[in-house]
């Protein structure tokens, strides 16, 4: 049998059967496109995420107080106090040619009113740096003033929606708010809609670091942001980083950097391993529609009992009536995998109409990996219907017994 | 031509087993015209399968044309269907969804048969059986007679050796299977050996040659002096 006639044999069967083949159309086509709409979630998810670190700052170090990493060797018998990593560590590391700008930053909550209003919000102790580094941008006023980092002064930045609900449409620039039992002037309001990591910078306020140290009492930096000024120059500032904090600190290795970087495919690499668990999920539902495939070409070889004694009375051998039906199955699923994709590809436009701000998108993989599963899947339920035609008797089958 | 030489064929039934055929001798030269009649469970049928290279025996030689046929395999008795042997049912068995044109044509589909010249062969068919005007025409369209006669156009369209029929007028009334009988009996004129199974008598004295079975065996061989 020319491949053609088999083609259009099978196709023929199929159209001859409506409503059967439609329905396993839609069973097979809800499988792909599941798949490829999930794992088209979960790929969004990870663009987003990615795309908030990028927008953290680019060749970044962050160095955080403390030793977090174990080295393997015998516990010490008395507790460690890290040294305080203090606005003089952060700013000894700018000696390092590789490093560009240095960030330290103290973080608290605290009260902050503005006459009878008051919220409580993020207070973050930063530097004139942090601006560049986080890409903050201002709606209006000024930065912090590039000074002294020792040294306290009573100005602040705030958030766009802080602004809001303490000032409401009044001017805020030039007004003095309180944070805890101090006033600072506000010099600054951040740009709207600004966000971070999901953090959202509408709430909070940026004060000098030194003045967030006596705020809080705090002698201990959170964190300070290093950044380098190439992408290949981060290894050899993260090295130096580590050293010139070593000399400062007796030699007590007592500071964890963590790139960027690393960060960023820590998390790229579990949201990858999210979408493939949850593009594994959704294949559940192919070989669903697999065994629905099965069982429908059972009832369809049982239905055309006669029809294929026919077939095998006018000359055809098993390996034909083989062919024929897994040409069915396999049609039936490759028919149920493109509906799928054109159905996903609907859902994945219709929800960047409806989300514009999360990237959902299919990787080219998943539609892939869809259609030859949905294949596989009939080819391989489809044998055993088929092997039943194949070997049905053709006597009996004319017959009708 | 053909042998069948100590043809035998049981079935299991229950706990019994049923000698369909026994022992059965026959030599049907080629452009023989056989009727084969007898009671209900006689053999006939299985006869005709055995013939047709549908059943296979247990027992016994079948040589086609000089081929011996019961040691071959599954595909090369395909084959021989294929290529010398028509069938006519009495239930027509066409697909249904295919036209008459279609029906005839699905041998030469199933063979490979290049797709020009299945359709030079079908419209040759369809003339011969002056179906030509009900080409497109589904089967659910067409009248039992019409039915058949594309039954028969399809046992015909490989250009067989040997056509079976099993019981062709069966579900025809007296003028239908008339015609249908009147046509089986021009193709055999041709040089076709014709087989018809049936119950009715007044179409089995039609062949030159009847056959009658009882049991599973050939209770007696008459050669028709004349064509009746």
């Amino acid at each position: 049998m020319r491949p053609r006639d088999r083609l259009a044999f099978a196709t023929a069967s199929l159209v001859g059967a409506r409503t059967r083949t439609l329905l396993m159309l839609l069973a097979m086509s809800i499988g792909v496109a599941s798949v490829v709409i999930l794992t088209a979630l979960g790929e969004g998810a990870r663009r987003y995420v990615v795309g908030e670190f990028a927008q953290l700052g680019t060749h970044l170090l962050i160095m955080l107080p403390g030793r977090s990493e174990t080295t393997g060797g015998a516990p010490p018998l008395f507790g460690e106090t890290p040294r305080d990593l203090t606005i003089g560590d952060a700013m000894a590391l700018l000696r390092e040619r590789s490093i560009l700008r240095v960030a330290p930053l103290t973080v608290g909550n605290a009260p902050v009113s503005y006459r009878s209003r008051e919220r409580e919000v993020s207070v973050v102790g930063a530097t004139a740096e942090m601006f560049p580094i986080r890409h903050l941008e201002l709606g209006s006023g000024q930065p912090l003033p590039e000074m002294d980092p020792e040294r306290a002064s009573n100005v602040a930045v705030l958030g766009a929606g802080l602004r809001d609900e303490l000032f409401g449409s009044e001017r805020a620039l030039g007004r003095w708010v309180r944070i805890n039992d101090r006033r600072f002037r506000v010099i600054g309001v951040l740009s709207e809609g600004g966000e971070s990591l999901g953090r959202n910078l509408d709430d909070m306020v940026i004060i000098p670091v030194a003045s967030a140290q006596i705020l809080f009492d705090a002698p201990s930096l959170f964190r300070v942001l290093i950044q380098a000024r190439s992408e290949a120059d981060i290894p050899r500032a993260k090295a130096a980083a580590r050293e010139i904090i070593r000399e400062r600190h007796d030699g007590e290795d007592d500071v964890t950097l963590i790139t960027q970087d690393a960060l960023l495919s820590t998390f790229d690499e579990i949201l990858r391993a999210l979408t493939y668990t949850v593009g594994g999920i959704a294949a559940i539902s192919l070989a669903v529609a697999g065994i629905l495939i099965m069982n429908v070409m059972l009832v369809a070889v049982s239905q055309r009992v006669a029809e294929i004694g026919l077939l095998k009375a006018l000359g055809a051998p098993e390996r034909t009536v083989l062919q024929l039906f897994l040409t069915e199955s396999v049609l039936l699923a490759g028919a149920g995998a493109l509906l799928g994709i054109l159905l996903s590809v609907g859902a994945i436009v219709l929800l960047q109409r409806l989300f514009p701000t999360f990237p959902v998108a299919a990787p080219l993989w998943a539609p892939l990996a869809a259609v030859a599963v949905a294949m596989s899947t009939g080819l391989l339920f489809g044998v055993l219907p088929a092997r039943r035609a194949a070997r049905l008797d053709p006597v009996r089958a004319l017959s009708g017994r | 031509m053909i042998q069948l030489e100590q043809i035998a064929r049981d079935f299991p039934v229950g706990d019994e087993i049923v000698h369909a055929l026994a022992e059965v001798d026959l030599t049907l030269p080629a452009g023989d015209y056989v009727s084969v009649m007898g009671p209900s469970g006689s053999g006939k049928s299985t006869l005709l399968n055995v013939l047709g290279l549908l059943d296979r025996p247990n027992g016994g030689r079948y040589l086609l044309n000089g081929t011996e046929t019961t040691t071959l395999g599954e595909e090369k008795r395909a084959a021989l269907r294929r290529d010398h042997i028509g069938f006519v049912f009495q239930a027509f068995h066409l697909v249904p969804r295919l036209s008459a044109a279609d029906n005839i044509g699905l041998p030469m589909i199933l063979a490979g048969v290049e797709p020009r010249q299945r359709a030079a062969r079908i419209s040759e068919v369809l003339a011969s059986l002056d179906l030509t005007a009900r080409a497109g025409h589904r089967p659910d369209q067409l009248s039992g007679g019409q039915r058949q006669r594309v039954a028969i156009g399809r046992a015909i369209v490989m250009r067989p050796d040997l056509l079976l029929a099993d019981e062709p007028t069966g579900n025809l009334d007296q003028h239908a299977g008339g015609e249908v009988i009147e046509l089986l009996e021009r193709l055999n004129a041709t040089g076709i050996t014709l087989v018809v199974v049936t119950h009715d008598p007044a179409i089995g004295r039609r062949a030159r040659r009847r056959i009658r079975m009882i049991d599973g065996r050939i209770d007696s061989d008459e050669q028709a002096d004349a064509p009746a």
